[in-house]
């Protein structure tokens, strides 16, 4: 979708972007990361031309874009950047129909395609439309600056370090919209940042940049596991198979299709269920299969009775959708060694372990 | 407009200032003050008429040279020799404005175009240096952003800048209509008529009745256009770059 075929940029006697190629395919979500300096933004400037490349070129859509029209390609990109720039002179709906306004649109057509969008971001057109950005916290105007620049419905998104102004907490919730909308949407954006964590939560792709070279391309996963070099390792962090954590979903750890008992079962029978399993717990599901309690091999064995008269509780579930760092989490704080699985509506699925995780994490490192 | 509940204390000042210039009024009308101010109607509201016409005049030829100027200063080209340029127009306000108008009497000759060229030059200074100031305290970002999203230069200007630095613009217009109206009744000395007429005449007679007929009108006409210009500012501008609103 956007192609960089060794692009270069120099300012004087500095060269600020050197040589970088690499390929962007649709929908993906691409994230250019790096220290300040690196040539991260300049490139991605680049791409809508509002920063001429010395020698290089940009192909969208298999299209060169030194060909076309500046201000056509720009109104064909959509473009969020870090101080949000609504224009305070115009109220929120002018604002979200700049580029339809310039693309000539219908009037009637672009303000509800605004109201349209607000609603996208929780924004509440009834309120809102009539508004002017000084009238909006900081979180609604960039939620604003975002829907902005998806008014027009361009298939490409840059955006420069959108939510680096935003309170973390609001980040957050601004992130996960914006997954949400993307997921929707499958916009090929290009999105600057230097926060890793970020990177690893929103990209497809990461770009590592350092004095102006991509240093590495890749899937997130793959740069956190192996880094390329010492550069990439110290700027993801010592911690990055912790971050890590973060890409995997619980089910790709989780032992599917457990052996299980219900309340009726006796202890006789658990017992025998464990050992032929090689394992020192078992869980409790209810009639429909959803996870009740569980029992320890060795608190039950040699007694007599009833699964149901000796169940305990079980200390922590886990979401199979859920990101491993929140099974770790779950883990730590219950002072276990596993958790059992279920779905959204309960019913039990598996368990993980602290080492399937190991183990998991560990495979890729192996390769 | 605006409802700002006013203080008991402002209400009682407002009173008192009411009040005063009633008195005043009164004891203009007793004393025969008023009688001899009002004989000279017909030349006040024709001389306010050519008043008008100076200020008029002047502003409108400042507003059409200062308004581009300043816009011009902010481009690419003249960018960099902004700050000499705007030294030569400050000459135009450092020299005293009845040395401009002398020295515009030499070259336009006795009569209007001479003070209303004097007016122009007096007015230039206030309305470029904020056309200046208001452009180039629009945000670096929003012009990023203006462009980034597909404007071209001069929608850029025309949505972006203008509205943004319309404020300050305004500010400075509404200085130099002040300082125009205030400073026109000079126009007399080189024959451009307007209520200096009856101010420096009512000096030369020692007539404080005629020098007032025309101090007075003066005082009202810039005390008229400042209001009107205000009003402009407050109704004009859109409300999100608005202080007043």
């Amino acid at each position: 979708m956007i192609r960089l075929d060794r692009l270069t940029k120099v300012f004087g006697s500095t060269t600020a972007v050197d040589g970088v190629s690499m390929e962007v395919p649709a929908g993906a979500v691409c994230v250019l990361l790096g220290p300040s300096g690196c040539g991260k933004t300049t490139t991605m400037k680049m791409i809508n031309r509002l920063i001429a490349p010395s020698s290089g070129k940009i192909f969208i859509d298999g299209r060169d874009t030194s060909m076309l029209d500046a201000v056509t390609l720009r109104r064909s990109i959509g473009y969020v950047i870090q101080q949000i720039g609504l224009f305070p002179n115009k109220t929120i709906e002018d604002n979200i129909c700049v580029v339809p306004d310039l693309l000539g649109w219908d009037r009637k057509k672009s303000r509800s395609r605004a109201a349209e969008l607000l609603e996208l971001v929780n924004l509440d057109p009834a309120i809102f439309l009539r508004r002017y950005p000084k009238e909006l916290s900081g979180g609604q105007q960039q939620r604003v600056g975002v829907v902005r620049a998806l008014a027009a419905d361009p298939p490409v998104l840059l955006m420069d370090e959108p939510f680096g102004a935003i309170d973390p907490i609001n980040r957050e919730v601004i992130q996960d919209e914006f997954m949400k909308l993307q997921a929707e949407l499958k916009k090929t954006v290009v999105f600057v940042s230097h926060d890793i964590d970020e990177a690893v939560k929103m990209a497809s792709h990461i770009a590592i940049f350092r004095d102006g070279k991509l240093v590495q391309f890749d899937k997130p996963d793959t740069i956190l596991a192996n880094p390329i070099d010492n550069f990439v390792a110290d700027f993801v962090g010592s911690d990055r198979t912790l971050k890590r954590l973060r890409l995997l979903n619980v089910k790709d750890a989780m032992q599917p299709a457990p052996v299980s008992v219900v309340a009726g079962d006796s202890l006789e029978t658990a017992v025998s269920r464990m050992e032929a399993n090689d394992h020192s717990t078992i869980v409790m599901v209810g009639p429909q299969g959803r996870a009740r309690g569980f029992l320890h091999l060795n608190e039950i064995r040699g007694k007599k009775g009833n699964v149901g008269d000796h169940v305990e509780a079980l200390p922590g579930l886990i979401n199979i959708e859920d990101d491993l760092r929140n099974a770790v989490s779950v883990m730590f704080s219950h002072g276990v060694t596993w958790l059992a699985c279920v779905d959204h509506d309960g019913f039990y699925k598996g368990y993980v372990t602290q080492r399937g995780i190991t183990q998991l994490l560990g495979a890729s490192y192996r390769e | 407009m605006n409802t700002i509940t006013r203080s008991p204390l402002a209400s009682y000042g407002r009173l008192t200032t009411l009040v005063a210039i009633f008195a005043l009024g009164a004891w203009a009308a007793s004393s025969g003050l008023l009688n001899a101010i009002l004989s000279y109607w017909g030349d006040i509201v024709y001389l306010a008429g050519q008043h008008l016409q100076l200020v008029f005049y002047s502003c409108a030829l400042a507003l059409a040279i200062g308004l581009p100027l300043g816009i011009a200063l902010t481009r690419k080209p003249l960018l960099y020799h902004a700050d000499a340029i705007t030294q030569v127009i400050n000459l135009g306000t450092t020299i005293p404005t009845l040395a401009v108008l002398a020295l515009a009497m030499t070259f336009l000759g006795i009569g209007a175009p001479s003070a209303v060229f004097g007016l122009t030059v007096l007015t230039l200074l206030p309305i470029v240096l904020n056309t200046i100031a208001g452009l180039s305290m629009v945000p670096r970002h929003l012009i990023e952003a203006a462009s980034g999203m597909g404007m071209t230069d001069s929608q850029i200007l025309f949505r972006v800048e203008l509205p943004n630095a319309l404020f300050v613009i305004l500010a400075g217009v509404r200085t130099a209509i002040a300082i125009n109206v205030g400073t026109a009744p000079l126009a007399f000395l080189v024959g451009g008529g307007g209520l200096g007429e009856l101010i420096f005449t009512g000096i030369d007679l020692m007539d404080s009745s005629m020098l007032l007929a025309g101090a007075i009108p003066t005082a009202i006409l810039a005390i008229v256009a400042d209001f009107v210009i205000g009003q402009c500012q407050y109704w004009l501008i859109p409300r999100g770059v608005n202080p007043l609103r």
